[in-house]
């Protein structure tokens, strides 16, 4: 059970750039309430800013037209908003079942020690922020990291390297 | 030993692509759909014998025909993909390697239901394949497959992709069908099931990728042909996505009813490195575990699973091989189901947080023999007393853990250490 339920207040008001706001207004005609637009409201905050403020869950529930509580309550229950700023490159790394078969704890060993940083840590300089998370579905070419979304399998300490070195 | 019905373009260049999967056949089976009553393509579907390939193995015509006739509301399709299962792969082949067939299922869903508005509920973490899957949406709309004249017949469809935001407890239906409300997914409790009062409270079917992908075969070459593959109960072929301790992980679609040992090892090529087998998952972590004795008669079906006091559930088959910590692997499950309950009911909420602490706790070698019983006992109290069986996922293979592995929880109790000699787990 997610027991996330902090919120940060940014000072600064919260809106969606164009594009967004057109995707908000093509999926709002796919549902007949308002309501289900909760989720993927979510989701466009997140994909412009990388997060999710105080700010952002007062315009989402403006927007929608619902209880700013039903948005919070959502962006707290779902644990791949996130609610905070996370590293430029966001590394998942699957800990369960079938990774920790086949070495997962390799990974997150090389990680702790290379980065500095524990599952659930940002580093100081922002550049990367580390995470270990539930099954992520790739489990027959364990294990697996996901960074910024995209999925890296068979992974070892050598291609963990090189993908490290690609990062910015 | 395996076969091409589901996976038929999945080897094929850029069958992602309409163009390239029409020249394979994708919507080709439209004609023949909209010439039938929809009530046919229900009955093609009852008598092909298909079930739900989400895990439960629910007969899909049937659940079809529990939808009420004549009532005054719109009905709805949700397509579950929400795929997080430890040990399931399956669904996200389709949707990156053939999601047209997937999109035609929908079609084919739809005629026979009588639903104009179908959603896919995705996993959220499935980033590179929800792309993939909308891709696929977009062209079958330019193309005039979904829109307001499907295939130019007298037939409306909308489809959209609702993306999940890490909730395992969402593949539960009625807790997809909460989330896609824009509410925590909680699940609902049952009756009323979600046939007669479903998606904003009105009927609705959830079906399973690979359910849905299985129907335009069985269009094409109608039920007996379906029934050709697997056995008489459990007839069809299936995704399976063999992983853990095997030379040759991956994803094969095999026909039902095949001998276990033989696919791991004929197929998966055998356990890795030569090592020597411990024990079998058969469907997902939420599988009582089966040991190699128990598994020389098991077969790859609903049945025989059953016989054996496990389950079929979503063909994810998990290898385990001597060097596995049972204690070991008994905690990083614990942690799973824990993390994932969605805090509606007591006993799943606190009961699997209690199991993980005691798991732990024998791992510290801080453990009595009385914990052994402990667990055994919260596995029996936390059992079926909740809304859904989130919790049953939990103790029911933690149950066959503690039954079949017993004496590798007394070597940490008795002796303070692993039975195990070489063990390279975290």
């Amino acid at each position: 059970m997610s027991n996330r339920s902090k919120l940060i207040v940014t000072g600064k008001p919260f809106r969606y750039d164009q594009e967004r706001d057109a995707e908000f207004e093509r999926l709002v005609k796919r549902y007949p309430t308002r309501e289900s637009m909760i989720l993927p409201a979510l989701w466009l905050t997140q994909e412009q800013e990388g997060w999710i403020s105080a700010e952002a869950i007062a315009y989402i529930a403006d927007r929608i037209g619902t209880f700013a509580s039903q948005v919070y309550e959502c962006a707290t229950f779902y644990t791949m908003y996130n609610l905070h700023p996370m590293g430029r490159n966001h590394i998942c790394i699957c800990r369960t079942l079938s990774c920790w078969l086949r070495g997962k704890q390799e990974i997150v060993d090389y990680l702790k020690d290379e980065l500095g940083l524990k599952p659930g840590e940002i580093s100081a300089d922002g550049k990367f922020s580390l995470e270990e998370v539930e099954c992520l579905g790739h489990c027959g070419t364990a294990p697996v990291v996901q960074v910024n979304g995209e999925f890296h399998e068979n992974m070892d300490v050598d291609k963990l390297k090189s993908l490290l070195a690609t990062l910015k | 030993m395996e076969v091409k019905i589901l996976s038929a373009k999945f080897n094929i260049k850029d069958a992602h692509k309409l163009e390239v999967a029409r020249q394979h056949g994708a919507y080709s089976r439209l004609d023949k759909l909209f010439a039938m009553e929809p009530v046919a393509v229900t009955e093609e579907v009852k008598s092909s014998g298909l079930r739900g390939r989400g895990g439960a193995g629910f007969p899909a015509g049937l659940k079809w025909s529990f939808l009420p006739k004549g009532l005054n509301k719109p009905v709805y399709l949700t397509v579950n993909s929400d795929e997080s299962e430890p040990a399931t792969f399956k669904d996200r082949f389709i949707l990156v390697r053939d999601p047209h067939l997937l999109i035609e299922g929908i079609i084919i869903c739809c005629y026979a239901i009588g639903c104009h508005d179908a959603y896919i509920y995705i996993r959220g973490e499935y980033t590179t394949q929800v792309k993939a899957l909308q891709a696929a949406i977009d062209e079958a709309y330019s193309a005039g497959f979904l829109g307001e004249k499907v295939g130019g017949h007298d037939f409306k469809l909308d489809v959209t992709v609702h993306r999940g935001a890490g909730a395992y407890i969402c593949g539960e239906e009625t807790a997809l069908l909460e989330s896609i409300e824009g509410k925590k997914g909680q699940p609902r409790s049952k009756p009323p099931f979600p046939a007669v009062e479903g998606l904003y409270g009105c009927p609705t079917i959830i079906n399973n990728v690979q359910t849905i992908a299985s129907l335009p075969y069985i269009i094409e070459n109608g039920a007996e042909a379906y029934k050709q593959y697997g056995t008489e109960k459990s007839p069809g072929t299936h995704l399976f996505g063999i992983s853990g301790h095997v030379q040759k992980p991956g994803m094969y679609e095999l026909p039902l009813g095949l001998p276990i040992l033989e696919v791991i090892e004929k197929v998966a090529g055998g356990v890795l490195n030569g090592k020597k087998l411990k024990a079998i998952i058969p469907g997902g972590s939420s599988t009582p575990v089966l040991t190699p004795e128990d598994a020389k008669t098991v077969t790859l079906d609903y049945e025989s699973m059953a016989a054996h006091k496990t389950m079929f559930g979503s063909g994810g088959i998990v290898v385990l091989d001597e060097t596995v910590d049972i204690v070991k692997l008994v905690e990083n499950l614990a942690q799973f189901y824990h993390h994932e309950s969605c805090g509606q009911c007591t006993p799943c909420r606190e009961g699997l947080g209690w199991i993980l602490k005691i798991v732990k706790k024998i791992l510290r070698r801080e453990g009595t023999m009385g914990d052994i019983d402990l667990l055994v006992e919260l596995c029996d109290n936390i059992e079926m007393k909740t809304v859904c069986v989130l919790s049953a996922a939990c103790t029911m293979p933690v149950r066959s853990y503690l039954n079949k592995f017993r004496h590798e929880f007394e070597a940490y109790v008795n002796q303070g250490t692993s039975a195990q000699t070489d063990v390279k787990q975290g």
